[in-house]
């Protein structure tokens, strides 16, 4: 892994190798709080800061640590991102912090960032470590806020209510009511709700991918490699 | 050789320890004001919606009087306040902490504002985990049903009506849901007993000073 081209970073973390719908990590998250747009925002955008920060910090302190005590280390930096950035929120969205409650703090459990750490920042200077940080932190909170979407709109039948609680009162009209009169669809803001639409959107991710591979076969291009379904936290070094 | 790998990863371990404590201690240090601020600011929150400001012109929060468990009606389970609205130093209304414990998902945490002629002033759920789309209605986010106690009291309606209507009361229960408004219902029932009985100590009737004695009655 000498040579890392950000463009490939880029295409892994949002799409062929997408934390969320790819590798299927921090899915308890993913399916407890996107039952709408600024839940999901909210917790999207606090991992991706705790992704970014111990990214860059476990790379800076890679040649530091031996392999015993590696994964004590980064484990000690994620649990310190996480109260950091908890406290924060905190501070600044009160409300959104007592929404998400203890979805918060588990951030640190997330797989996706020790595996982040731990696959790739141990191992990779500090640039490409942040970039990496920040591209997988934004492909899960794409996904998140998609899914938060989906449920939002067919649960309650409106699109991005209450955002004012992570953008400030200006957002409180964001509000976009697709249907007035609407039967609030329960089963889609419930637990079921979030794996079915998980599910929906991983089969239209792997119908594009089938679509795209199709084509370039068609023109004779050297195939997609690396669309099925890969690992990378299990990295024994 | 191992003695001397040990103690070199023991010492990195704890200046790694010192550093992120240092790390949240600073953070910690930061925030600290603002989160108090955030608290006191969202507990305020909900108590103006009950009393508006244009009602009282004291600062609520630092007006309190104490109730806890041993206040069998209400239904805490830890030490809370009853804050006190004053308009010119008078009593105007009370809000009041109160737990409904049977509700479908466990309890929940209300605040019910009394007025000083016994009437409601408001209700809020503060804290519910009742089923989504179902009992948690009883959010005003979600629904306004809990507007409907808006200027109810012991006789408005008389004791029998106050139930839901499933149980020949006056008051709504949601589809499919009727476990949470029965809870709610009972809670609110029960606050206003307590004020009833306690309406002096309250409502600090011939005193204008409060002490913050429990209950008296």
């Amino acid at each position: 892994m000498a040579e890392v081209s950000y463009k490939d970073l880029s295409l892994n973390g949002l799409w062929k190798n997408n934390p969320a719908i790819v590798q299927l990590l921090g899915l308890c998250p993913l399916l407890a709080v996107t039952g709408s747009v600024v839940n999901a925002l909210g917790l999207g955008l606090a991992t991706m800061m705790v992704l970014i920060i111990s990214n860059t910090s476990v790379s800076l302190i890679r040649n530091l640590v031996s392999d015993a005590v590696r994964l004590p280390t980064f484990v000690m930096i994620i649990a310190a991102a996480v109260t950091c950035i908890e406290l924060l929120m905190q501070a600044f969205t009160y409300e959104l912090f007592q929404i998400l409650g203890i979805f918060l703090p588990l951030i640190t459990t997330n797989c996706v960032i020790l595996g982040r750490a731990d696959g790739f920042a141990a191992r990779n200077s500090i640039g490409p470590s942040f970039y990496d940080g920040l591209i997988m932190g934004l492909g899960f909170a794409c996904v998140l806020a998609v899914l938060g979407a989906l449920r939002e709109l067919s649960g309650t039948g409106a699109l991005f209510a209450n955002m004012d609680l992570l953008f400030g009162p200006d957002a409180a009209n964001w509000k976009i009511v697709m249907y007035s009169d609407y039967q609030p669809f329960l089963l889609a803001i419930l637990p079921p709700g979030a794996f079915i639409f998980t599910g929906l959107i991983i089969a239209v991710k792997n119908l594009i991918d089938d679509r795209i591979k199709k084509r370039q076969d068609a023109v004779k291009a050297s195939p997609v490699k690396g669309a099925k379904r890969v690992r990378v936290t299990g990295a024994v070094s | 050789m191992l003695g001397r790998s040990i103690t070199r990863n023991s010492i990195l371990l704890a200046i790694f320890a010192a550093c992120t404590t240092a790390l949240i201690a600073g953070t910690h240090l930061l925030t600290k004001d603002d989160i108090a601020e955030q608290k006191r600011l969202a507990e305020e929150k909900a108590l103006l919606q009950i009393v508006p400001r244009s009602r009282h012109d004291n600062s609520m929060l630092d007006d309190t009087i104490a109730v806890g468990p041993q206040d069998a009606e209400l239904g805490l389970r830890e030490d809370k306040q009853i804050y006190v609205a004053r308009q010119d130093g008078e009593v105007i209304a009370v809000i009041i902490p109160a737990v409904a414990r049977d509700g479908y998902t466990g309890d929940i945490e209300l605040i019910v504002g009394v007025n000083e002629d016994g009437t409601i002033a408001g209700v809020r759920a503060l804290a519910q985990r009742e089923t989504p789309g179902l009992g948690d209605k009883v959010d005003l986010k979600k629904s306004d049903w809990m507007l409907d106690f808006n200027g109810r009291s012991l006789e408005n309606p008389t004791l029998s009506g106050w139930a839901v209507k499933k149980d020949n009361g006056v008051f709504d229960q949601f589809t499919g849901a009727t476990i949470t408004p029965r809870a709610v219902v009972a809670a609110i029932l029960r606050v206003l007993q307590f004020a009833e009985t306690n309406r002096e100590t309250l409502f600090d009737i011939g005193d204008t000073q409060t002490d913050s004695t429990g209950d008296d009655a």
